[in-house]
């Protein structure tokens, strides 16, 4: 299996619902500030690995494809966690040490390939050894 | 205060949307599900950071956020886990299960503050 690109998904989405995540993004983004600004940075950066909108995510793919592609939304959401681990610690590492656009970079580069490389392993090998059997 | 607040309510709305979008555009699932997992909130709060409280600030931030990451992967496991029920809406398990998140975040953060004092 190899991970296709297919903009009907796009076509497919209204106007409300990239509205519903823009809100969702916002107040997220507002609320971690506010949270950090209150407690400190050591509670606020739990909030940056909070799963603000992957329930407006699910509820949309499973009226759009139904629940069986919900789950398998939420299976990439799962193995998408770990990528963002070497995100958050790729900043961690280099934030003292580089200017922050090269490490905001850096950090994203590792978050994409590190799950595009563990999609691969677990998604893309496993069913080509499934089609061999 | 009401300015900063509404740039980052703005910053963070289309960054969340660019890569929700991103996320429309392939597929299998499992795949699209990975942009659900994107760093879309802790690009716009650690631009931020960055600009005005310096990479002390974005240091702390980061290392705390890699807790919350791990906590992300319990969420999902327990969402792979919840949804698969057809009698629950998918919304209602996808919100009960951020009670995983915050267990498990707050619970590994306790535990690692205690352990390093």
């Amino acid at each position: 299996m190899t991970p296709r690109f297919d903009p009907s998904g796009l076509r497919d989405t209204r106007f409300w619902e990239y509205a519903l995540r823009f809100a969702f993004g916002g107040v997220v983004t507002v609320a971690t500030g506010l949270v950090a600004h209150a407690w400190g940075p050591e509670i606020g950066g739990l909030f940056l690995g909070f799963p603000a909108i992957l329930p407006a995510t699910l509820t949309l793919v499973k009226q759009h494809d139904g629940r069986a592609q919900a789950i398998e939304d939420a299976r990439g959401g799962r193995l998408g966690s770990i990528g963002l681990v070497a995100f958050a610690a790729v900043v961690w590492a280099t934030a003292h040490a580089w200017p922050a656009p090269v490490v905001l970079v850096a950090a994203s580069i590792a978050w994409l390939a590190i799950d595009v490389a563990l999609w691969t392993v677990r998604y893309g090998f496993a069913w080509k050894a499934r089609a061999h059997r | 205060m009401i300015g900063e607040l509404l740039f980052r309510f703005l910053l963070g709305g289309a960054i969340v949307t660019a890569f929700a979008a991103i996320g429309e555009l392939f597929r299998p699932k499992t795949f699209a599900g990975i942009f659900s997992a994107a760093p879309s909130v802790a690009l716009a709060t650690l631009s931020l950071a960055f600009a005005k409280h310096g990479p002390d600030n974005v240091a702390l931030l980061a290392r705390s956020m890699t807790v919350g990451a791990i906590a992300l992967y319990v969420y999902g496991a327990a969402c792979v886990v919840a949804t698969k029920d057809g009698r629950v809406p998918v919304w209602a398990s996808a919100m009960a299960a951020w009670g995983a998140w915050f267990a498990v975040a707050f619970g590994v953060w306790f535990a690692a503050s205690g352990a390093l004092q």
